[in-house]
């Protein structure tokens, strides 16, 4: 089977520190990838290498292509990742001022990935808008209203029903439940593992929460220092932690 | 005159325009930066509109100014009387016999001629700039043809007015390829934008020239289902019963008396003066103006 993703030696420095280094794996179709890790341990570095945010300093990141197979997105055209980055690819930003247009309706932010691939036809991607919205819980009165009448949690749904209203195949998310209150967490979380189900989405998530990867993840990336110490299945790893340092995480949160 | 290079700007300066001029006739729609200068006349009063004028003012040339269609408003005035002292052009109020029109807000109603050049001044040139501020990502869109933001904003248009809105400045694709901002003419005109003339496009405060070259094609952007419509006031010209061109509004008194008028002043005129009278107009005299 061709992975979805392939990563390889992959390294980002800032100056003489250290982002990450040494980072390789292999994502399947289907398959969600926890990374875990205390803050400045490099997940976000590593995911905005990923997704084409940041250029790496060494390292492949290999995409599996509709029209080509396995791609290096570092040394493709600008233009051909952009491209990536708006149809096969989602990013869903912790905060999600970041990821929206706060100055553009619900309606306006879930059809615009739509329009930057010719969706030319008012109606019907309007109707994909209040579809999408309602897929994330959100009524279709409010489709009109900008996100800045929206709550915490309704704006991060938002976010989300924008990035997947064009069904691509992996997304990125960097803790897409960090800031919001621990119930709307819980929902946020329900609603994220349906859509996974329910697309067979593939997906990698930076989270500091060990419950979002029990739940979400099929596999785990533990980092520290910019690097990985241990990786494998979810279960595995929580229960069974090898590394001194996850053992401390898993205990620590544990007991939370 | 003797204190001017001829048309105020000297020949280096305006070899510097010409060839942003060139360059963007060479690529239709583009915005071609440009080092613009101090005009003795402040930003908002046509700086762009009158260096990119300058440089293509021949001293033989003919000069036309409009501001909102008419030849007599302040600020046409004092830009035709600059020309005129500094070039020393001759200058017209008659679109037929002008080689240059430089215009605020309005395409002459007279289809213009393969000889006629038409200067537009431009307030702000980004399409794309309500929806994205960064001129950084603004340039990018616009070198990878990504342009699905321009058509978000026609989609909010439609969800909060039920229909296309904009009525000026709206959006145009040249030549399939750039998505360019006619400037605040209203889209009535837009089906003008492809014509015989030159056109060419000066911002001053925002240092870009763009322009059309004769015969490009221009595109209104739309809707399969809200196709693009050129609207105008559903009236006839009051003074000369035109019902083919762009009409202002006048409140005539307290009562609230209205009169529709062809925005295009010298059009209007000539219709006059060709025998056409309008619901309230009078019969034309020559010394009336
Ligand atoms: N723009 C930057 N310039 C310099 N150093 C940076 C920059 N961004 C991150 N770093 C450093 O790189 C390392 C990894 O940071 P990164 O943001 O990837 O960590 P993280 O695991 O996402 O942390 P957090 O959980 O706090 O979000 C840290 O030492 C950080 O200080
Ligand atoms: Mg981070």
């Amino acid at each position: 089977m061709t992975p979805l993703l392939q990563v390889e030696n992959l390294a980002k420095f800032y100056g003489h520190r250290i982002g990450c280094t040494d980072v390789s794996f292999d994502l399947f179709p289907g398959e969600v990838m926890g990374i875990v890790g205390e803050s400045g341990s490099g997940k976000s570095t590593l995911l905005n290498c990923l997704a084409g945010h940041l250029t790496p300093d060494r390292g492949a990141v290999r995409f599996d292509t509709r029209a080509e197979g396995l791609k290096d997105t570092i040394t493709m055209s600008e233009p051909e990742r952009r491209m990536l980055g708006r149809t096969d690819w989602a990013f869903v930003h912790q905060h999600a001022r970041d990821g929206l247009r706060m100055n553009v309706s619900a309606g306006g932010n879930v059809g615009e990935r739509l329009m930057a691939v010719n969706a030319r036809h008012y109606g019907n991607i309007r109707a994909e808008a209040i579809d999408w919205l309602g897929r994330v819980e959100i009524t279709q009165d409010r489709i009109d209203e900008r996100p800045t009448a929206f709550s915490g949690g309704m704006q991060q749904r938002l976010q989300i029903a924008r990035n997947l209203v064009t069904g691509p195949r992996l997304v990125f998310m960097d803790e897409p439940t960090g800031g919001l209150d621990v119930s709307v967490q819980a929902r946020l979380l329900d609603l994220l593992r349906s859509l996974v189900r329910e697309m067979n989405l593939s997906a990698i998530i930076v989270t500091h929460d060990l419950a979002v990867v029990r739940l979400l993840a099929d596999r785990l990336m533990v980092m520290k220092d910019g690097h990985v110490i241990e990786t494998g299945l979810t279960d595995q790893v929580l229960d069974d932690p090898q590394q001194a340092y996850t053992q401390l995480l898993v205990s620590s949160v544990l007991q939370v | 005159m003797s204190d001017y290079n001829f048309a105020y700007l000297d020949e280096q300066t305006k070899r510097m325009i010409r060839r942003a001029i060139l360059k963007g006739l060479a690529i239709p729609g583009y915005q071609v930066p440009f080092a613009s200068r101090e005009m003795p006349m402040p930003y908002g009063w046509g700086t762009g509109g009158v260096q990119v004028s300058a440089a293509v003012l021949k001293p033989d040339d003919t000069f036309k100014v409009i501001d909102q269609g008419a030849d007599d408003t302040t600020n046409a005035v004092s830009i035709r009387r600059f020309f005129q002292k500094t070039a020393g052009v001759a200058v017209t109020e008659a679109t037929e016999e002008a080689s240059v029109i430089q215009t605020r807000h309005r395409i002459p109603e007279a289809e213009l001629r393969a000889d006629q050049i038409l200067v537009y001044q431009v307030p702000i040139p980004e399409p794309l700039r309500f929806l994205e501020p960064s001129e950084v990502e603004t340039r990018k869109m616009h070198a990878l043809e990504e342009y699905g933001l321009m058509h978000v904003k026609l989609y909010e248009d439609i969800s909060q007015h039920g229909d296309i809105a904009t009525a000026y400045a709206y959006p145009v694709k040249v030549e399939g390829r750039y998505v360019m901002d006619p400037s605040p003419i209203p889209k009535f005109d837009n089906p003008k934008l492809k014509m015989a003339g030159i056109q060419l496009f000066g911002a001053g405060r925002e240092q870009r020239i763009y322009a059309i070259p004769p015969y490009t094609d221009v595109v209104s952007l739309d809707f399969e289902d809200y196709p693009f419509q050129p609207t105008k006031a559903d009236h006839a010209c009051d003074l000369c019963g035109a019902e083919d061109s762009y009409l202002d509004e006048l409140i005539m008194d307290d009562a609230g008396k209205r009169m529709f008028m062809c925005s295009d002043t010298d059009y209007c005129a000539t219709r006059r003066k060709g025998g056409h009278i309008g619901a309230q107009g009078a019969p034309h005299r020559e010394d009336a103006a």
